[in-house]
């Protein structure tokens, strides 16, 4: 276990120390660092000035290094459009896109395995059907047609609901939540439904199969001959057993739902991380680009090995060679 | 026909791997009429809805302009006293009528989801290709190469998995842009579209076609070839090749939805198809600003096509899985 875990690590930090090659060569090379920074009006002497300070001229492997020695300690630069640090501006942002994507996890997973679970129990039931029916539709539906359909429906048409901007939210200090007013609440609404319809139906149908695997299995038709109540056959015996799939994935979705942050962020104009990377790619804000590009890894890479780690945790039958890839 | 027996049915080789009629088939369109695929599309509704649909909508991105009734990106054509038309109703002021309505501008929506269709399909038949292109040979190189190639190969196969593609082809598309001076940006950006989902989807083709590889190049037809002397190329090519397409097919038929969603995603954030060329997903974007102040249609329309457009081609993907798929024969 214990080698595994260490194997894993390592891994990781290749794929992370990769990760930050590719970063730093779009710092690098795309586009010229100087030209950005000095406007039109420089001399050659400035230009050259510049260069030895910013250690241009240093070889490659020494920027690099340099490089993530910053990313490290969380400096990434200055925006080229907002003339402001890249971590600073990451930090305000932050707040928004972990709340949406927490709110949008946690309805994914609940409605997710409690749909899962009723479907599978109820197979050939008609809200069972309807509800398989529905979740087709919802994983062809693009996610910004989504996020449209809820905003013309709720917002533009019924006017319940607010369609764009987090509403008002309270200041921490380190942090601003929406969690506390009625119309943060408000807001949260739509756009977390549209972040975690997609990973609702693909966790749902995932616990629907797997449960129906595990429906049919010899041990369960045995906790059924032994008398055992309806409830306790389908959550202590046979929800149990469907478990290490859906963490599986539950956990590389999180990755996802981070992502596809950026498509619901724009629709409703949410001013999150998301948002501020897609205007980066409007802008060819490189910094903004890169930072976004090692913090998104930073966290997929993470939740990849703590997935991993908890899959041979949770399921024994892994743990015995302990040479699961 | 329809009630073949069952042994006859399973005597035929799939559709991919059908030799020409020198066996006794009566004829080659009989063989191709009875063969497995066809069989089991002949007895699919979804599968023939869905391809009606899709071929349907393939026809007219093709001869769009002359199913179009206006050019809509030709300026000299088009009457801003039209804009804001509702659909079927003719205008208060030139008194033309549209079925599908007209936008801000008096361009046509029927026509642009015309010219729109042919940028998505065409995006995503381009992405799909050269994915699936660079997927198979990177496939075949590393499970018939083996060693060094190979772990490169998955290895970052692997680690680009871990990222959702749209992420990645937005990454690429942000870079590309950084390179390309900005002059030419509007004229790239369908190229720069193809290959940044062209790229971000190529790992599922790679993975399969490896596994498949890493089964055939142990078969007697691999080492009669090798024994023959040829060339590892033409091995991976000419022999190995042919029989690990099916899987591929299945796979480009799915991607082939996912690159059109994936393409309407990056046009819809405002980062694919410049608005000069627009596609369904640069149109939802424009409409989206008009769904405040009620002119639902100039939306309504090119998202119903890229749903529909989508879902046919998703069916149709899953239903080639379940047909080239002999377990679940």
């Amino acid at each position: 276990m214990l080698a595994y875990i260490i194997r894993r690590v390592f891994q990781s930090v290749i794929v992370l120390l990769a990760v930050g090659l590719v970063a730093f060569s779009m710092f690098r090379f795309v586009g010229d660092p100087i030209e950005n920074l000095l406007g039109q009006e420089r001399t050659v002497q400035d230009v050259e000035r510049l260069r030895e300070a910013l250690g241009l001229n240093d070889p490659f492997a020494v920027q690099y290094a340099r490089f993530l020695g910053r990313a490290v300690t969380g400096d990434f630069g200055i925006s080229y459009r907002q003339s402001r640090p890249v971590s600073q501006i990451i930090a305000e942002r932050a707040p928004a896109t972990l709340e949406l994507a927490f709110v949008s996890g946690v309805l994914a997973l609940t409605v997710g395995i409690g749909l899962g679970v009723f479907t599978a129990i109820r197979r050939d039931g008609w809200a069972a059907n309807i509800i398989m029916s529905v979740s087709l539709i919802g994983v062809s539906l693009p996610t910004f047609l989504i996020g449209i359909l809820l905003i013309y429906l709720f917002g533009v048409q019924l006017r319940w609901l607010p369609t764009f901007g987090r509403g008002d939210v309270v200041d921490l200090g380190w942090w601003t939540t929406g969690f506390l007013t009625s119309s943060g609440l408000k807001s949260l609404i739509l756009p977390s439904i549209t972040l975690g319809l997609f990973q609702m139906t693909l966790i749902m149908r995932l616990v629907r199969s797997e449960m129906l695997e595990v429906l049919r299995q010899d041990y369960i038709r045995f906790a059924r001959a032994r008398g055992l109540s309806a409830k306790s056959v389908n959550f202590r015996h046979a929800l149990k057993n469907t478990m290490v799939p859906v963490i599986t994935v539950t956990g590389l979705q999180l990755g996802a739902i981070i992502a596809f942050a950026i498509i619901t962020e724009t629709v409703f104009q949410w001013p999150g991380v998301g948002l501020l990377f897609i205007n980066a790619v409007q802008f060819v804000d490189i910094p903004v680009m890169a930072a976004y590009l090692m913090l998104i890894s930073v966290m997929f890479v993470m939740i990849n090995l703590l997935v991993d780690i908890l899959y041979v945790w949770v399921d024994p039958r892994l743990r015995i060679d302990g040479r699961h890839t | 026909m329809s009630n073949l027996p069952d042994a006859t049915r399973q005597g035929v080789e799939p559709l991919d791997r059908m030799e020409p009629a020198e066996v006794v088939q009566p004829s080659r369109w009989r063989s191709i009429w009875d063969a497995d695929v066809t069989w089991s599309f002949r007895h699919s509704p979804v599968a023939v809805i869905a391809a009606v649909v899709t071929l349907t909508m393939i026809l007219s991105a093709i001869f769009a302009p002359w199913i179009a009734t206006t050019n809509p990106f030709d300026p000299a054509s088009l009457n801003l006293m039209n804009g804001f038309s509702r659909p079927g109703v003719p205008n208060a002021f030139t008194g033309e009528s549209f079925w599908l309505g007209t936008d801000d501008q008096g361009r046509d929506v029927w026509s642009t989801i015309l010219y729109g269709l042919r940028i998505s399909l065409f995006v995503g038949f381009m992405a799909v290709l050269f994915a699936l292109v660079l997927g198979v040979l990177l496939g075949l190189l590393a499970g018939y190469v083996g060693g060094w190639v190979e772990t490169i190969i998955m290895r970052v196969a692997d680690v680009q998995l871990t990222f959702p593609s749209i992420l990645v082809a937005l990454l690429i598309f942000g870079v590309a842009r950084g390179v390309i001076p900005i002059e030419y940006r509007d004229q790239m950006a369908i190229w720069v579209l193809i290959v940044a989902i062209g790229l971000s989807d190529w790992v599922q083709f790679a993975r399969v076609v490896r596994g498949a590889t890493l089964v055939e190049k142990n078969k007697e037809y691999v080492q009669a070839a090798r024994l023959i002397g040829r060339k590892p190329g033409a091995i991976m090519l000419k022999h190995i090749l042919p029989n690990v397409l099916s899987p591929v097919l299945v796979i480009a038929t799915i991607s082939l939805a996912l690159a059109i969603i994936a393409e309407a995603t990056l046009s819809f954030l405002g980062v694919g198809a410049p608005p000069t060329q627009p596609s369904l997903g640069t149109l939802i974007r424009i409409g989206q600003d008009f769904l405040f102040s009620g002119e639902w249609w100039i939306l309504f329309f090119p998202a119903l096509t890229l749903l529909a457009l989508a879902l046919s081609v998703n069916l149709l993907g899953d239903w080639l899985r379940d047909a080239l798929n002999p377990r679940l024969r």
